[in-house]
């Protein structure tokens, strides 16, 4: 069965792909080189390997242990968020990050260090993983933990599956009364109200993002809805929630998404908007995309792209306009833009992505060449501000680009594991 | 009566057992689980322990189901582990190379043997306990490969067959007495039986579907599921060929 990343873009399916069953197994004999897959929800091709094959992961799905009364979890790599919150969420706990589809595997989660709409309080998912193995090609199998092989776990989370095979990992939760959420909605006519916003939230609530009408221009430029949330505290009366799984069912031969509908959905979306506060389940708070399995099919059979950088606090308002402004004027931009700004926290592997500064994520449709040449403007804009891109969703990125972005990819790519390789990482290294 | 809530099943390692186990846990089961590789059993019992409730047990035991005379020493230490046996579940087998049974007939014994002789014998001391009991369910994974011969895959085919015609009579035995017994046919399934199989198109399914199947099949206490139900027509259609047609046929 051919594996594919989450932008769909046309690439060339890849060589060889078989599934692990058993995390104490041996790596198979396949042809080199390796590299792990888990759901595939990384958008480029991190998580693809044309010319070796791809070690699937997702039924290594065993639990190992879970402490109700301290919120430890250990698990296989292949265990997804989803499980994971299945499990935890009726016994009072709560992944300490989550990204925004409950789809991922916790191997997946680790290697792009993924980050979530509380980064400014709790950091990216390494923060919260206590210990980890990984399986070499040597056959070795090496325990991870501060105290032990720290240098491989700092190379490893956030490594992009090049250390080798994380086979389980140990994560803390954070304990909830529920599994509901205070939410509270502000519209923003302008981008330039958003900081202010941002900067208040920031001291009073745990979760902040904003989604961003990147087609709408002049005086309503970056208008927008800002969202704070925190987990709600013990109450009586919680509401009832039921989810209504959807799917869509086969491939449009062409986008379904084009500057019309586009246009209609995002002005819509900000109309719709309501000020105020109210009580939300989690899951469509979080991950309200997964409402829809497969939405990714919508854009057809040339798939899509997501952009998402980040860009230091110093050049952040002035940077993240004029990328609002160049994607405006380039009509491309698609739907509503995510912008949501990073803590301080120190990174947990020598490639992390989250830093501080603001993050700007926003899809496009694949118009080849056209779209390709927005990016490379856009890249301009990133690399004046010194901001970086973000692996997971990256498909295209300029090698230049990523080597100034990850200035320990040199130390990093002493710790991989030499029969591991992705497409990725041979772009960037050419 | 009610569903099964004490659940004994063999090949507990298959990915089909695997997912069906999860889904009899979520049902309420206490679970005992015989698997022939002793780590990945462990594996498979620890990630059931995580998600069981408190006061739900789960337990296990290796042992190569192939050595019949094992049999009632499983039993017995699934019967003290879970009290008594509500339910069985038999779902161990191996795909034999179908060349390779041509060319040494040693293998076609063997597949015999896994997918045929071992099965029954499970079923036989089910029986036995449940005859004594009283009541019970006794369920095990058979194929749509049971329903014909075809020069692909006979081996298999004919242990499965042979295992469906025992459970036949079986049923038929048994059924004064208040015993079920489930014939399980699943079609194509993704699982590592099927590894070297390139998996496209509508007719694979998945293992966590067919369990559903299974606990469905349980819950309504059927007799034969083919699983998924589509498999049914299909069959319908390959065993009423004529012979002299059929064996033109490169199946
Ligand atoms: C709708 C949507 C919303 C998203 N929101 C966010 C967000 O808010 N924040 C965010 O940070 N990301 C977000 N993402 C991206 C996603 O969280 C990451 O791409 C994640 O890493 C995907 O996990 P996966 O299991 O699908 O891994 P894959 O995409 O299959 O692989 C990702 C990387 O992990 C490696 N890997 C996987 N398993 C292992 C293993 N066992 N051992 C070693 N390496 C391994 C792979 O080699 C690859 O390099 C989003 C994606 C989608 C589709
Ligand atoms: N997959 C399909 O398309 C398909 C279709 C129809 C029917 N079936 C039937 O479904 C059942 C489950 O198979 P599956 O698809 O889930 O494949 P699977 O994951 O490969 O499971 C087969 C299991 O049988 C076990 N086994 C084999 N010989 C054994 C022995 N002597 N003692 C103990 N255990 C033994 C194997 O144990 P190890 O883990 O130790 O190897 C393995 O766990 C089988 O009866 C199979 O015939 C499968």
């Amino acid at each position: 069965m051919a594996l594919h990343a989450w932008g769909r873009l046309p690439n060339p399916h890849n060589a060889n792909t078989v599934r692990l069953h058993d995390r104490h197994a041996d790596l198979p004999n396949v042809t080199l080189p390796w590299l792990a897959h888990g759901c595939g929800r990384s958008y480029g091709d991190v998580c693809l390997n044309r010319r070796g094959s791809l070690l699937h992961t997702i039924n290594l799905d065993h639990f190992i242990d879970f402490n109700p009364a301290t919120g430890i979890l250990r698990a296989e790599a292949g265990v997804t968020l989803r499980a994971i919150l299945a499990l935890v969420v009726p016994h009072g706990w709560f992944l300490a990050v989550t990204p925004g589809t409950r789809d991922v595997t916790l191997g997946g989660a680790i290697a792009n260090d993924v980050h979530g709409k509380n980064h400014h309080v709790a950091g990216s998912f390494g923060h919260h993983v206590r210990q980890l193995e990984i399986l070499r090609s040597t056959g070795e199998r090496l325990r991870c933990h501060a105290q032990q092989h720290a240098e491989l776990l700092r190379a490893t989370i956030g490594g992009l599956g090049l250390t080798g095979l994380i086979t389980w990992a140990e994560i803390a939760l954070i304990p909830i009364a529920n599994p509901f959420m205070t939410v509270e909605t502000t519209r923003f006519g302008h981008i330039d109200n958003f900081w202010a916003l941002n900067a208040q939230a920031e001291t009073c609530w745990p979760y902040t993002v904003a989604w961003i009408d990147c087609l709408a221009q002049g005086k309503r430029q970056g208008r927008g809805v800002f969202m704070t949330a925190a987990h709600a505290a013990t109450q009586e009366n919680l509401p009832d929630w039921r989810e209504k799984p959807r799917n869509i069912p086969f491939d449009p031969p062409v986008s379904l998404v084009n500057s019309l509908s586009l246009r209609t959905f995002n002005a819509l979306y900000w109309h719709k908007a309501r000020s105020g506060t109210s009580l939300q389940h989690h899951v469509p708070y979080f991950y309200p995309l997964d409402a829809i399995s497969r939405w990714n099919r919508i854009y057809g059979s040339a798939g899509f792209y997501q952009y998402q950088c980040v860009l230091p606090p110093d050049a952040m308002c002035a940077g993240t306009t004029s990328l609002l402004n160049r994607i405006a004027r380039s009509g491309q931009g698609s739907f509503l833009a995510v912008l949501k700004t990073f803590g301080n926290h120190p990174p947990p592997g020598m490639l992390s992505f989250p830093r501080p500064g603001a993050t700007l994520a926003l899809d496009f449709p694949n118009h080849g060449q056209r779209t390709l040449a927005l990016f490379t403007e856009l890249d301009a804009i990133v690399r004046d501000a010194g901001g970086a891109i973000y692996p997971a969703k990256d498909a295209r990125m300029p090698a230049s680009l990523f080597k100034s972005a990850f200035p320990q990819w040199e130390t990093f790519s002493q710790w991989m594991d030499p029969a591991f390789s992705s497409d990725f990482w041979l772009r960037v290294n050419s | 009566m009610n569903f099964p809530h004490r659940v004994l099943v063999f090949g507990a390692t298959s990915a089909i057992a695997q997912a069906t186990a999860r889904r009899l846990l979520q049902q309420g089961c206490d679970l005992h689980l015989i698997g022939r590789n002793q780590t990945k059993l462990q594996t498979i019992i620890d990630d059931l322990k995580v998600r069981a409730a408190p006061a739900q047990k789960v337990s296990g035991e290796a042992a190569d189901l192939d050595n019949l005379t094992d049999f009632p020493h499983l039993f017995d230490t699934a019967t003290t582990a879970l009290g008594s046996i509500d339910a069985v579940l038999i779902a161990h087998g191996s795909l034999p190379d179908q060349k390779a049974c041509e060319t040494n007939f040693s293998n076609t014994l063997a597949a015999l043997h896994t997918n045929g002789i071992s099965a029954i014998a499970l079923a036989d001391e089910a029986a036995r306990r449940m005859l004594i009991q009283g009541y019970g369910l006794i369920a095990a994974i058979s194929s749509v490969a049971g329903d014909r011969g075809r020069q692909s895959n006979y081996v298999y085919g004919a242990a499965k067959g042979m295992l469906n015609i025992y459970l036949q009579g079986l049923r038929n035995r048994l059924a004064p007495s208040g015993i079920n017994v489930l014939t399980i046919k699943p079609g194509f399934v993704d699982t590592p039986m099927t590894a070297a199989f390139e998996k496209k198109g509508i007719l694979w399914a998945s293992a966590d579907d067919i369990a559903r199947g299974i606990i469905s099949a349980m819950h309504k206490r059927r007799d034969i599921v083919y699983l998924p139900w589509f498999w049914c027509g299909i069959m319908f259609i390959i065993r009423t060929i004529p012979e002299r047609l059929f064996k033109k046929l490169k199946l």
